[in-house]
């Protein structure tokens, strides 16, 4: 039954943090609402019982192309036509909303791990890693085949843009 | 009796962490002290017996600088980018298992939640770098993101041989299907590319190249002074002390003591003991690293880590699954 709360409770934080990021205005500000939104959302796969899916969504989201954005937004200053002089934002409605989502779902996290529930989730069965592997290499491997290709593309379409010129200018 | 038993995960939590902040304190110490000594110096020895309480004195006099927020910074991330990079550190620590009985969760994910915990990481130093608003602070945060992405790749594929054979992700299985011979036996190969990507993601020397004094004043926590810079350095050594332990759980049999000696009367030693002077002994080691070695070039840490890491790593896995389907190498039966 709490555990069912929880889950709603995290949803809840999902969807909030989600409108922030679309309705921010600071760049970087919108990505880490992001990283909350998505943190929310690998409690829910956890809580219906895919830890597997849950590890993979923090590493790979929120841990690696997260990152990257965080870094291209970095790189090029993305910040619309304000001077990123000096920030003259209230103090309290800048940090309020991040830490109380954020800290709401430290609270989640650690109820959980302290109640030894983290075995069971709603659902009664647990999709471990071996199942997802066995369901990718499985009925979805025309899609997996697929998501390669398209990553492939992208890899020689990034290499070709990084390539090293040697025509033109000598360096 | 009641009352009290649902507290004690609680009581174990704040005894692991408390331990751990104190270890980490103590490990500038040591860690200056031991460089000293190899360099043919003293070192700190004034504070305290041979200098012990060199950090306590260390403490005090961060503690009493003026806590200073840069006018131009993002006030928010500014405040938020230390304790990102203490927090998710010490939360990794929750599913590292000290000893036969101590261990905050023995979650069946641990392997996974120490890999996602040590990717949100980087944004403690990444944010701290944008939010200084100091070019020093953005270059050392843009070398932080692409460095820790780019060794956090095959540090993931490096520890996979290791789940092959245990047949588990938790920490826990890890250690106990090492009871026969310890993982480094046949995985030195994917040990090797842990360590190297270890150091790079903790960014110690000789791959401190976000924080790289020489070109960029202190990098990512140049605005940084106070309890908050504090964070940061807490974050670096307990970021040693967990690599060091992960290295000791995945290849060097975690809290086992070595086969040839179970059987001794050194097997009857608590097995806390020896998990903490195997973590010791690489903690060491990492010390020793960082007075030997040159700092390379920053093209330089990334070609290593795409065109030779990468490529030993995966051939690491490949060779592992190999021998594991053909029966050459043993392990757990899922």
């Amino acid at each position: 039954m709490t555990l069912e709360w929880i889950f709603y409770f995290a949803a809840a934080i999902a969807f909030v943090a989600s409108v922030k990021v679309v309705t921010g205005e600071n760049a970087i500000h919108a990505l880490l609402y992001l990283v909350v939104s998505l943190l929310a959302v690998a409690m829910c796969f956890y809580l219906l019982g895919a830890p597997f899916a849950a590890g993979l969504e923090v590493i790979v989201y929120a841990g690696a192309i997260l990152v990257l954005f965080v870094f291209a937004v970095m790189m090029f200053d993305l910040q619309g036509d304000r001077q990123p002089a000096v920030f003259q934002q209230s103090w309290s409605a800048t940090w309020l909303g991040p830490v109380a989502l954020t800290f709401t779902l430290a609270i989640l996290l650690t109820y959980i791990l302290l109640n030894g529930t983290f075995d069971k989730g709603i659902e009664p069965g647990i999709v471990g890693a071996k199942q997802v592997g066995i369901a990718l290499y499985g009925p979805y491997l025309l899609a997996v085949e697929i998501a390669s290709f398209l990553l492939l593309a992208g890899l020689i379409a990034g290499y070709h843009f990084a390539k090293y010129s040697t025509q033109g200018e000598h360096r | 009796m009641g009352l009290i038993e649902p507290l004690f995960p609680f009581i174990e939590m704040t005894i692991i962490i408390l331990a751990l902040i104190l270890i980490a304190a103590f490990l500038v110490w040591v860690e200056r002290r031991m460089i000293g000594i190899w360099q043919d110096r003293l070192g700190p020895n004034r504070v305290g017996p041979g200098g012990v309480l060199q950090s306590i004195a260390d403490l005090l006099k961060i503690l009493g600088k003026d806590e200073f927020t840069p006018k131009f910074a993002d006030r928010f991330t500014f405040l938020l980018a230390p304790f990102i990079g203490a927090i998710t550190i010490l939360m990794s620590f929750a599913v590292v298992p000290f000893s036969k009985t101590i261990g905050v969760s023995d979650l069946n994910i641990g392997l996974l939640f120490f890999l996602a915990m040590t990717s949100l990481a980087v944004y403690g130093v990444v944010l701290a770098g944008w939010a200084s608003r100091n070019k020093y602070a953005l270059l050392g945060g843009m070398r932080a993101a692409a460095q820790t992405i780019s060794y956090e790749v095959f540090m993931g594929l490096s520890m996979m041989g290791v789940v092959l054979l245990a047949g588990s992700f938790s920490l826990r299985d890890i250690v106990e299907a090492q009871q026969q011979s310890w993982f480094i036996t046949s995985q030195w190969l994917g040990c090797f590319v842990f360590l190297v990507a270890g150091i790079a993601e903790s960014h110690r020397l000789p791959f401190d190249l976000p924080e790289a004094e020489t070109e960029l004043t202190a990098g990512f926590h140049t605005e940084y002074s106070g309890f908050k810079f504090a964070l940061f350095f807490l974050g670096e050594y307990l970021g040693v002390t967990l690599i060091s332990a992960m290295t000791v759980i995945l290849f060097f049999g975690g809290y086992l003591p070595p086969g040839f000696l179970a059987d001794t009367v050194l097997g009857e030693i608590p097995s806390m003991v020896w998990f903490t002077i195997k973590v010791l002994f690489f903690i060491m080691f990492f010390i020793l690293l960082r007075t030997s070695l040159p700092r390379p070039r920053f093209d330089q840490l990334l070609a290593f880590g795409w065109k030779v890491m990468l490529p030993l790593s995966l051939i690491n896995l490949l060779m592992t699954a190999i021998l594991r389907l053909t029966g050459v190498l043993g392990g757990v039966h899922v």
